[in-house]
């Protein structure tokens, strides 16, 4: 650290996690190692069982990471219980507590920390009001929908104004409209309140749309971390690549080159009379309102590659069994691992 | 032709079967509580309908100490089991996985399947070698000991269906682990805290084999003097003891029953500040 930064919020360093015994047991995290800036909206994305999970909980305090460390602001907090750390989490059922107001799940933190009760109404009053649900105070969750058990379970967890708020998949259990709502919702919150929100989620959409810089993991391993474009433009390997958005994958050789390379969809542009790159027979052509989408069998050697070509606007005079020449400019097209 | 699943319901005999179980069980229990309001003192000779044998038997020294007994064992037991049973069932069902747990709940649960009359022995004959005659807290003490898995297993299950979520939340918003258990733990955990008290309450209160051998001459309870009474033949005053005893083990049944209805529809108690 020569220059004069302050420490980053979250800095994860070579942290494994193995659930049982070294030699036979389960792991669940391998070498992660991640740095979270302050005031950033952090996701962590990947598919089910890839860790994401334990990696929360142990940045919550829940788990203790079997080799590693984790420093928040600077410090190693890795032996310090949940109440330790000025972190705060979203529970992915929300764990609201039932025999609870509103008002009272949302003072609970507050009276742990000893706050005042002058002060502990006060905070409760503007946490109601962050999350507009100041007519609810005196219900308890039962008679909330699941939209505004969530925001309870948010205000619940901003209340006592913590260093970080970690989000355990909070819009999976929600429906597709009051998903997109949340969404911005929680960009609001983040923006009103400037904490860092850690976001965890299997869904590449929300985690493209929201996240400053999200992390992509896969088996225990971050694969990738960075903003939303770079990972979206230069995926590192082929499960990125495949995981955020499609790519088609064509092997060096059917153009003459080395290497493995991918393109997205939406790159490759169709022609039919100028040679260009590659060329193929038209097999479905799917109307997408906005695009079409275009699956083109293009022959190399004895195999069939099978090219998914995405057009805005309207199509090429092409039919289907028709045949068409693929192409697309150097720039959007990069090199991936086999 | 598809043939239809066999379905009990639907066999013939079925529903005359199911009544005459029922008959069984409840027309004794229907006569006992019939004529305990009978004004006769031939207790299968109906006269008219009286209170009178209920207010004899709440005249009677004898029967009201040793309701007195009965209730301050019951108490004592139910007491003591549950303050037992909280514990015992948040180390099993909170605690860091140990070798042996499936041992211990088989241990503690074991008075269940034990054969009473085995543990009305044992337990007499472990109060005589200890020389331990110390009349009603003897009793509790044996009371205890049974009531333990009826106080426990309602706990468990509870404990069980709530998971660990809600404790997490706690931690996670700076609870400490006294303060989570008063705060949130117990408020949840208050539907089977009550169903398992009640259990153990109207199990103490009903039992006989233990009590009549471990109850010494001033701490007879109910249940043994009432079978000390039935020996000069079925009284009037049986009939009456026992409809109280009745009635009050269905008003706690009930009462647990309100209290234990499945989460949703609850109304745990409210915590203090
Ligand atoms: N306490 C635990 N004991 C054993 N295995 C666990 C435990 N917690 C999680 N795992 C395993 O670790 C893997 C990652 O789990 P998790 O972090 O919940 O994944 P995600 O949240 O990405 O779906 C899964 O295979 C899961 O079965
Ligand atoms: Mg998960």
């Amino acid at each position: 650290m020569s220059d004069s930064k302050p420490s980053p919020c979250i800095e994860i360093h070579a942290v494994d996690k193995i659930f049982g015994s070294e030699a036979s047991g389960y792991r669940a995290l391998d070498n992660v190692s991640l740095t979270i800036k302050d005031k950033e909206f952090f996701t962590l994305l990947g598919p089910s069982g890839c860790g994401k999970t334990t990696l929360l909980r142990m940045l919550a305090g829940f788990e203790t990471p079997t080799r590693g460390d984790i420093y928040l602001h600077g410090r190693n907090v890795v032996e310090l219980p949940p109440r330790a750390r000025r972190v705060n989490m979203v529970f992915q059922n929300y764990a609201l507590f039932p025999h609870l107001t509103v008002a009272q799940n949302i003072a609970f933190g507050l009276e742990m920390l000893d706050w005042k009760k002058p002060q502990i109404g006060e905070r409760v009053a503007k946490m109601l009001s962050l999350v507009r649900l100041e007519e609810f105070s005196a219900r308890k969750p039962a008679q909330l929908s699941g939209g505004q058990q969530q925001r309870v379970a948010l205000a619940r967890a901003l209340a006592p104004q913590p260093e970080v708020l970690l989000l355990d998949e909070p819009l999976s259990a929600l429906d597709l409209k009051l998903r997109k709502e949340m969404q911005s919702e929680l960009k609001r919150l983040q923006r009103e309140t400037g904490i860092t929100f850690i976001l965890v989620t299997h869904d590449q959409e929300e985690a493209l749309a929201m996240s400053d810089r999200l992390a992509v993991m896969s088996g225990g391993r971050v694969l990738q971390a960075g903003t939303p474009e770079e990972i979206y433009s230069r995926p590192a390997s082929r499960f990125v690549a495949d995981f955020i958005g499609e790519a088609n994958i064509i092997p060096g050789e059917a153009l003459g080159r080395s290497g493995t390379l991918a393109i997205r969809p939406e790159h490759i542009t169709l022609g039919a009379g100028t040679p260009a790159r590659l060329r193929g027979a038209v097999r479905e052509i799917t109307f997408l309102g906005a695009d079409t989408l275009f699956e083109i069998a293009v022959p190399h050697g004895t195999e069939i590659l099978k090219i998914r070509a995405r057009l805005r606007g309207r199509a090429p005079d092409v039919e289907v069994d028709g045949h068409v020449w693929l192409h697309w400019p150097d720039e959007v097209e990069w090199g991936v691992d086999g | 032709m598809k043939k239809k699943p066999f379905a009990w319901q639907h066999n013939p005999g079925f529903g005359t079967f199911t009544w005459a179980v029922m008959a069984f069980l409840y027309i004794p229990l229907a006569v006992l509580f019939v004529y305990s309001f009978n004004a006769n003192r031939q207790v299968t000779v109906w006269s008219h309908f009286s209170f009178k044998w209920f207010a004899v038997v709440a005249q009677d020294a004898n029967i009201r100490l040793c309701a007195y007994n009965s209730i301050i064992v019951a108490v004592a037991a139910t007491a003591i089991s549950v303050a037992i049973a909280i514990p015992a069932a948040l180390a099993l069902e909170r605690g860091p996985g140990f070798k042996g747990r499936a041992l211990s709940v088989g241990l503690i649960t074991m008075p269940l399947v034990v054969p009473e009359i085995v543990t009305a022995i044992a337990t007499l004959i472990f109060f005589s070698t200890i020389g331990m005659a110390n009349g009603l807290l003897n009793l509790i003490i044996a009371h205890t000991v049974f009531c333990i898995p009826f106080a426990l297993l309602p706990i468990q299950a509870r404990l069980q269906a709530l998971g660990g979520g809600f404790e997490d939340a706690a931690r996670d918003l700076y609870g400490t682990e006294w303060r989570i258990f008063r705060r949130i733990t117990v408020p949840l955990l208050m539907p089977g805290i009550i169903s398992g008290a009640v259990l153990a309450f109207v199990i103490s209160l009903d039992d006989f084999l233990i009590s009549f051998m471990v109850s010494s001459s001033g701490s007879t309870t109910l249940p043994v003097y009432v079978y000390g009474m039935m020996r000069l033949g079925v009284t009037p005053e049986v009939n009456a003891i026992s409809t109280i005893l009745l009635v009050a083990s269905a008003a706690l049944a009930a009462l647990a029953f309100v209290f234990t209805r499945p989460p949703g529809s609850e109304a745990p108690a409210k915590t203090t500040n």
